[in-house]
């Protein structure tokens, strides 16, 4: 007796995958969907709901499907995906260090001297203050690098 | 104006790849984000920065700052610019 092939598992482990992998090359890239990962976890839900229907027909209709080996194999493997993702996301980019020696509101900014993107050497006296101006604000952002 | 731990070739391969126009700054021995306290030690490394962002006056003082506690989620440009705008109008 021929038993169906039993798909969902696997496409519930792959839509899992696709969450993933999509954060990281895609919803990253973009504050909505990256400072709450709202569609990560759309496509997450969906894994698992395909997952664990196609592990339990897989128990309840043997005589039928397939997949009691590989449903709870892709299923663990699904739910390792989804359990790395939100460790990455929750406790691994909250690891950061205290900063309690920034420089707070009403402090001066302390002085330095860099080297822009074509090597001249930048002072951040002389973007604040420049010689016969009135002097300008400056937004100084510190960024992780693209290392 | 930005500053990261990149070198200087990197930010400019970064700059011609994205298109950015406004001022980056290479600090690739992480001296002024150590002055500034941002260091995120990176092991092997110099380290990188931390994000954050501060807002300084023409006096050089700083107005408003943001140190995120997710390094995925950063001060949005709406938040940047109503800070301005309020320190702009506390000066009054």
């Amino acid at each position: 007796m021929a038993r169906a092939r039993n798909f969902l598992p696997l496409a519930g482990f792959l839509v899992c995958l696709f969450g993933f992998l999509s954060y990281f090359f895609v919803f990253f890239r973009f504050p909505l969907t990256r400072d709450v990962p709202w569609v990560s976890w759309l496509l997450f839900a969906a894994g698992l709901t395909l997952l664990g229907a196609g592990v339990l027909r897989a128990f309840r209709r043997p005589d039928v499907y397939r997949g009691r080996v590989t449903g709870p194999i892709l299923g663990v493997l699904g739910l390792a995906v989804v359990g790395f993702f939100l460790f990455l996301t929750t406790v691994e980019s909250r690891r950061l260090p205290v900063s309690a020696g920034a420089p707070k509101v009403g402090e001066k900014a302390p002085e330095f001297v860099l080297p822009d993107a074509q090597g001249r050497p930048v002072r951040l006296s002389e973007l604040v203050a420049p010689a016969g101006s009135g002097g300008s604000w400056v937004l100084l952002i510190f960024y992780r690098g693209y290392w | 104006m930005a500053v990261s731990a990149d070198p200087v070739a990197d930010t400019r391969a970064h700059l011609a790849k994205t298109g950015w126009t406004y001022t980056f700054l290479a600090d690739p021995k992480t001296d002024v984000i150590r002055r500034y306290d941002l260091l995120h030690p990176v092991e092997g490394t110099a380290g990188i920065a931390r994000p954050a962002e501060l807002l300084i006056d023409p006096t050089g003082t700083v107005r408003w700052r943001d140190l995120t506690d997710d390094y995925r989620v950063r001060a949005r440009p709406e938040a940047v610019l109503e800070a301005f705008d309020r320190s702009l109008g506390s000066r009054l």
